[in-house]
């Protein structure tokens, strides 16, 4: 099997071709998706190869959800295109009150096979309605799938997973990322939805990461191996379904965790992996686990203030060396 | 009495000094993009400048506007200093909103601007809002809300239209038909134009070239005078070319060749400007050269201190 170097967003676009040729079933919906061939290309070229398989809708999220849902339920195997991760707010009622539900109630006679792309996070520049990271709310919702694709390698494999699965998937994808190359497989087996991924080995901490954040991760761990601190990263890449068996393990052999999100850190998803790990391995845990994420607060467009409240990679790298340096296995008092 | 009705007359000199100002002042941010000097991306309203000036002419300093991401037009058309509007497109602690909104999403209350809005249709349900306020207040006034083309297809928009209709808001719709919801051709993309659509919902529906200045201003002079006294809502769909792409980075290869050329031929600054003959020139250098003094004064602004980046969320804070 040989591996060809692609962008992130060119590994999107593939996997979207490979959907449209592998599935007949398959349409592609969305906002500027057709002749201008995507504001960020990932449908570049698709409009002309497959023609009306490739929508061009109005400005209307929540029609576009909706449609994409009664599609899917009548045989189709919509993807949609969500401009902005903010957008998705505009259709909050399809996703979570129509989407997620109708596999339950209907008995499995209603498929919701659909799949939900966006992109998301902050860039220099882009104001408080174009820069947020919402997973987590997404991940609150049972019923719908969630995964975050940190390099393009995984970009085209969970693309391919979410538009295979029967369920209702949304990936969130990262403008920042989509310029970076890497290497993909384009043969691959398809996998399905799901799985973590150990992106790095490491014996001081794990540090568990997704999406946007685990470059400045991988940055980070890079520049403490120089220090004499090994860390390990895990790229979580799904939120739903959530695989801790590589956390864990990792977890028992450093005694240390943090958890890394671009999104600010009041109930993001960082908080559910920091329960999971001590509900499950808390004993294991050395020092006392650690959030690096967003300040809470809007996101400013002014690149002076946005760098202040995201968690960029010195101080992902100093709060690292902080926890590698904190107290010892099972030092610390409930009164400390 | 408004600036544009001086000795009864229009001042077309005042009407075309503002449209030259925001043309200059939507240039320079393209320069100032290619320079990276500001970062990120910028929507320009170059081609559109005839309708912010129009409608503002016509407009009341208690009227509530309300514009999209392509809104600096309005800002300048409100009388946002030209400087503050520049320190906070540069991500400077301008007196506007502290480097916060930026570009796509400045609020310029002080001046009737309650601001710009980043979700493309977002603002008319807020705009319904300060109609209502206006109308219980028995303020006189009106709110009006600039929006795309794009933007009526969008569900707020309509449950907003509706809401606006039964309840008899003093709510002034201005529809930006500058033929492209974002990249696709709005033709492809909307079933009945707008102003097809306002009489469903027993509003007044109104078509205007929005390229001539005087006709936007007539125009809204004359429905907001009506829904201020009949209390309900009207919409007036102008009629325009967006002469840049949707976004700075915009290349758009999506046009059909020759479009925009005739576009251009239709330029709302160039019209005017040969309006108004050879006293045309002077006025355009006079508002260039007060776009560099305003990008210079901004230049002197400090940047925002980071340590109050999550200050001010809440009314209060412990």
């Amino acid at each position: 099997m040989t591996a060809t170097e692609l962008t992130y967003i060119r590994a999107v676009n593939e996997a979207l071709r490979w959907s449209l040729e592998t599935f007949a079933d398959t349409i592609v919906l969305g906002e500027d998706i057709g002749l201008p061939n995507g504001p960020f290309g990932a449908t570049k070229g698709l409009y002309s190869q497959f023609g009306g398989r490739v929508i061009d809708t109005p400005i209307s999220e929540s029609a576009m959800i909706g449609t994409a849902l009664g599609a899917a339920v009548s045989g189709l195997r919509p993807v949609v295109e969500i401009m902005y991760a903010d957008f998705l707010m505009v259709a909050m009622d399809q996703i979570v009150n129509q989407v997620a539900n109708i596999r339950y109630v209907s008995g499995g006679t209603l498929v919701p096979r659909l799949t939900i792309r966006t992109q998301q996070g902050a860039t220099p520049g882009s104001c408080a309605q174009h820069s947020q990271s919402l997973e987590a709310f997404f991940a609150h919702v049972p019923g719908l799938r969630v995964g975050l694709a940190a390099d393009a390698a995984s970009a085209y494999a969970m693309l391919r997973a979410a538009i295979a699965s029967d369920d209702p998937v949304m990936l969130f994808e990262s403008r920042r990322l989509y310029p970076v190359k890497g290497l993909v497989e384009l043969d691959a087996p398809v996998e399905s939805v799901g799985g973590a991924r150990v992106a790095a080995d490491g014996d001081d901490m794990t540090v568990v990461s997704w999406g946007s954040a685990v470059p400045d991760v991988l940055a980070a761990r890079k520049e403490l191996a120089a220090d004499g601190v090994s860390a390990a990263v895990i790229d979580l890449r799904w939120l739903s379904p959530l695989d801790l068996r590589p956390v864990l393990e990792s977890v028992e052999h450093t005694g240390r965790l943090a958890v890394v999100h671009e999104a600010n850190r009041t109930a993001g998803f960082g908080a559910e992996v920091v329960a999971r790990v001590t509900e499950t391995a808390g004993c294991k845990l050395a020092a006392p686990p650690v959030r690096i994420a967003a300040a809470d607060g809007r996101v400013p467009a002014s690149p002076v203030l946005s760098e202040a409240l995201l968690p960029g990679p010195a101080r992902i790298r100093s709060e690292l060396a902080a926890l590698a340096a904190g107290p010892a296995r099972n030092s610390r008092t409930l009164s400390a | 009495m408004t600036e544009s009705e001086q000795g009864g007359s229009v001042n077309l000199a005042a009407l075309y000094r503002q449209m030259c100002m925001i043309r200059r002042f939507e240039e320079q941010l393209m320069a100032l993009v290619q320079s990276r000097e500001l970062a990120g991306s910028v929507h320009l309203c170059i081609g559109q400048e005839a309708i912010p000036v129009g409608a503002c002419a016509a407009l009341e300093p208690g009227d509530a506007v309300i514009g999209t991401y392509r809104g600096h037009g309005w800002a300048i058309a409100r009388r946002v200093p030209l400087a503050e509007l520049f320190a906070e497109v540069l991500g400077r602690a301008s007196a506007l909103n502290s480097g916060r909104g930026g570009s796509p999403y400045l609020m310029a209350p002080r001046y009737g601007y309650l601001g710009e809005n980043s979700i493309v249709g977002a603002g008319l349900p807020m705009a319904a809002g300060a109609a209502l306020a206006r109308k219980l207040q028995g303020a006189g006034t009106a709110a009006v809300v600039s929006i795309g083309d794009g933007a009526m297809n969008q569900g707020a928009v309509h449950e907003s239209l509706n809401l606006a209709a039964v309840l008899g808001l003093p709510l002034l719709v201005i529809v930006e038909n500058n033929g492209y919801a974002e990249m696709t051709p709005a033709a492809a993309l909307t079933a009945v134009p707008a102003h097809q659509r306002a009489p469903a919902y027993r509003m007044r529906g109104e078509v205007v070239d929005g390229n001539d200045p005087i006709a936007v201003a007539e125009a809204v002079r004359a429905v907001r005078a009506e829904v201020i006294s009949e209390q309900r809502p009207a919409l007036i769909e102008a009629m325009t070319h967006r002469l840049v792409g949707h976004y700075s980075g915009d290349a758009q290869a999506y046009r059909p060749p020759g479009e925009l050329a005739a576009a251009r031929r239709a330029d709302p600054v160039a019209r005017l400007a040969a309006r108004i003959g050879e006293a045309a020139a002077g006025i355009d250098e006079a508002a260039q050269a007060d776009i560099l003094a305003a990008l210079a004064a901004a230049r002197a602004v400090p940047f925002p201190d980071p340590a109050h980046v999550t200050s001010g969320i809440y009314a209060e804070e412990p």
